[in-house]
C-alpha cells in the first residue's frame, strides 16, 4: 500500500472506533503526539508524588499516614503503566526520563505549586485528582489501545483518591475554626491552578484539532474545564467552603456555571519553568535518579554475574 | 513488674519498632532509585505502619486508660518510646537502608515466629498476621543485600561501609532486658536466648553470599528498649508529631 492508502486506512479505522495497536501502521505524527502526551502524563504521575510525599512523615494520624502512603504509591504505579504504554511506541523509559531532565518533556504544571498545610492533602486529592479524572475518563476511549487500557485501571484508583481527598477536607470543615480556615486557605490556593490543568483555551491550543481528529482527545480543554467546574462547585458548597471566584454563578440558560477569567500569565509563567517549585521538583527528581544510578548498575551487574554462573553450572 | 505493665511495655516496643521503621522507610517515597523499588519499599513502609497500628491499639487496650493508637504515636515524648536504636538510624542511601532493613527483618522474622506461640492470644494473632508480611520483607532485603554486596566494586564498598556503621546496633536486637526475661518466662514473649543463634545463622548465611564481612566489635550500643535513644529519634518525632502538637485535641 502507498502512504496515502495507509493514511486513509488508518483514519478509517479511527473513524470506525477500531483501536490502534502497537504493531499497526500509524502516521509518524500520531506516534509522536502519543509519545509526547503519554510521557508527559507518566512524568506527571511521578513528579506528582513529590508534593504529597512532602506530608507523609507529618500525616496527623496513623490512618491518614497509611492512606497517603498508599495514594502516593498508586501514583507511582500509574507512572509505571504509562511508561509501559509509551514504550509500546518504540521509546524506552530511560530516554523518556532523560528528556524530562533535559526539559524537553513536560509534566503537569500543577505539581510546581507547593503543598503547605495538611489541608493541601485534601485539596490535591479532591481538585487535582478530580481534574485529572475528567481528562482520564475521556482517555479510556482514546484511539490508542495500550493508552486506553492503562487509563481504565488508573481511573478506578483516581476516583478513590478524589473521595479520600474530599473526606480529608470534610473532616477539617467539621473540626475547629483553625481547621476550617486551613481548608479554606487550601481551596483558595489550589482552585485556579486546578482549572489551569486543562490547558489553554481552545482557540489557543495548538494540538487540540489534530488530536481530536485522531481521537486521542475526545473533548476540548474548555469542555473538560466546564465539566469539572460544574461537578466541583456543588461539592465546595457542601463543604461550606467558598470558591475564590467572585464571578462564579450558575447560568440557567447555559445549564453551566459561569466563571471568571483565568490568569493566563500565571499559567505561562509556570509552564515556562518559573513557578514556585519548578526547579525544586526537577532537582529532586534528578537527584533521586542520579543517586540511584549505582544501585541500578549494581543490580544489572549482579544479574549478569548470576546468569553467567548459571550457564557455567549447566555446561 | 505486673503482668499488665509487662504486656503494655512489650506491645509498645513492638509498635514503636514498626512505627519508627515505617516512618523512616516512608521518607523514601518518591525518591527511590527506580520506580519499581519506590513501590516495593513503600509496600514495606505500609506493612510496618499497619503493624504499628495493631500493636499500639493493643497497648492502649492493655493499659486501660483509653489511649488510642494516635495518642500513643503522637503524644509520647522520645524517652517514652521503646524501639531499638537500629530502626531510628537515618536512611542515608540505599545501602544503609537495605542493611538496616535486613538486620531488622532477620531478627523480626524469628521474633514473630516465636510470638505466634504466645500464651497471649492477641499477641499470637497480630504476630501471625505480621509474619506473612515480614517473611516477604526478609526475602526482599536479603536479596538486595546479596545483589549489592556482590554487584559492582562500588556497591560492595557502599554496602560494607553501611554494615560497618550499623552493626553496632545489631546487638540490641537480641539483648535480654528484664522485660524480655519476664515475657519469656511467662511464655508471653520471645525467648531471645533461643532466638539468637538462628538469627545469627541467617545473618551469617546472607552476608557470606553477599561477600560482606560483619565487623567483630567488642561492644554494642543499646538503650532504645528502655527509652534511651540516639539523637535521631527526637527529630523523627518532631516531624511526625508536628501537626497533632500544633493543634491539640482535634480530629484529623
Ligand atoms: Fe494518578
Ligand atoms: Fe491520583
Amino acid at each position: 500500500m502507498s502512504d496515502n492508502q495507509l493514511t486513509k486506512h488508518f483514519q478509517d479505522q479511527i473513524d470506525q472506533e477500531v483501536k490502534i495497536e502497537p504493531k499497526d501502521w500509524m502516521p509518524e505524527g500520531y506516534r509522536q503526539m502519543l509519545i509526547r502526551q503519554i510521557s508527559q502524563h507518566a512524568h506527571s504521575e511521578v513528579i506528582g508524588m513529590l508534593p504529597e510525599g512532602n506530608w507523609i512523615s507529618r500525616a496527623p494520624s496513623l490512618r491518614r499516614k497509611v492512606a497517603l502512603l498508599a495514594k502516593v504509591q498508586d501514583e507511582a504505579g500509574h507512572g509505571l503503566y504509562l511508561y509501559s504504554a509509551a514504550e509500546t511506541l518504540g521509546i524506552d523509559r530511560d530516554e523518556l526520563i532523560a528528556q524530562l531532565h533535559q526539559g524537553k518533556a513536560k509534566y503537569s504544571s500543577i505539581f510546581n505549586y507547593p503543598s503547605l498545610t495538611w489541608a493541601d492533602m485534601g485539596a490535591i486529592g479532591w481538585l487535582v485528582d478530580g481534574a485529572a479524572i475528567m481528562n482520564q475518563v475521556m482517555l479510556t476511549r482514546t484511539s490508542y489501545g495500550p493508552y486506553a487500557r492503562a487509563m481504565v485501571r488508573i481511573c478506578k484508583e483516581e476516583s478513590f483518591h478524589q473521595r479520600q481527598g474530599y473526606e480529608i477536607l470534610l473532616t477539617l470543615v467539621r473540626g475547629s475554626e483553625d481547621q476550617k480556615a486551613m481548608a479554606q486557605d487550601s481551596l483558595n490556593r489550589w482552585w485556579w491552578p486546578a482549572l489551569m490543568m486543562f490547558g489553554p483555551n481552545d482557540e489557543d491550543s495548538v494540538h487540540t484539532q489534530q488530536s481530536m481528529a485522531w481521537k486521542i482527545k475526545r473533548k476540548t480543554n474548555d469542555e473538560l474545564r466546564q465539566q469539572f467546574i460544574d461537578a466541583t462547585v456543588p461539592q465546595a458548597d457542601y463543604l461550606g467552603l467558598k470558591v475564590p471566584d467572585p464571578d462564579l454563578k450558575w447560568n440557567d440558560e447555559r445549564g453551566h456555571y459561569d466563571f471568571g477569567p483565568i490568569d493566563w500569565d500565571e499559567f505561562w509563567q509556570v509552564v515556562k519553568g518559573y513557578g514556585p517549585c519548578n526547579r525544586q521538583r526537577m532537582r529532586d527528581h534528578i537527584a533521586a535518579h542520579e543517586e540511584g544510578a549505582w544501585v541500578r548498575e549494581a543490580a544489572l551487574a549482579y544479574a549478569e554475574k548470576r546468569a553467567a554462573r548459571l550457564e557455567t553450572a549447566v555446561a | 513488674m505486673t503482668h499488665q505493665q509487662a504486656l503494655f511495655e512489650y506491645a509498645l516496643r513492638l509498635g514503636d519498632n514498626a512505627l519508627i521503621l515505617g516512618q523512616r522507610l516512608s521518607e523514601w517515597c518518591g525518591h527511590g532509585p527506580v520506580l519499581e523499588q519506590d513501590i516495593a519499599l513503600t509496600n514495606i513502609a505500609l506493612d510496618q505502619v499497619g503493624q504499628a497500628r495493631s500493636w499500639l491499639t493493643y497497648a492502649g487496650e492493655i493499659e486501660g486508660k483509653g489511649r488510642s493508637e494516635d495518642d500513643l504515636a503522637y503524644h509520647r515524648e522520645q524517652r517514652e518510646f521503646r524501639n531499638v536504636l537500629l530502626v531510628e538510624q537515618p536512611n542515608q542511601d540505599w545501602a544503609y537502608t537495605m542493611i538496616r532493613q535486613f538486620l531488622f527483618d532477620a531478627f523480626n522474622f524469628y521474633l514473630h515466629e516465636q510470638l505466634t506461640g504466645s500464651r497471649d492470644q492477641t499477641i499470637a494473632a497480630i504476630a501471625a498476621k505480621s509474619l506473612k508480611e515480614i517473611t516477604y520483607h526478609l526475602r526482599y532485603s536479603s536479596e538486595w543485600v546479596i545483589r549489592l554486596g556482590d554487584g559492582t566494586d562500588l556497591s560492595h564498598r557502599k554496602m560494607q561501609t553501611a554494615l560497618d556503621d550499623l552493626w553496632i546496633y545489631s546487638g540490641e536486637l537480641t539483648q535480654v532486658t528484664p522485660l524480655d526475661a519476664f515475657m519469656a518466662e511467662e511464655e508471653l514473649g520471645a525467648d531471645l536466648d533461643r532466638l539468637r543463634p538462628r538469627y545469627e545463622e541467617k545473618v551469617r548465611e546472607v552476608l557470606e553470599e553477599a561477600t560482606l564481612s560483619a565487623p567483630n566489635l567488642p561492644y554494642h550500643q543499646q538503650g532504645g528498649k528502655e527509652g534511651r535513644h540516639s539523637e535521631h529519634l527526637g527529630h523523627i518525632l518532631a516531624v511526625m508529631q508536628s501537626v497533632q502538637r500544633a493543634y491539640p485535641g482535634q480530629k484529623w
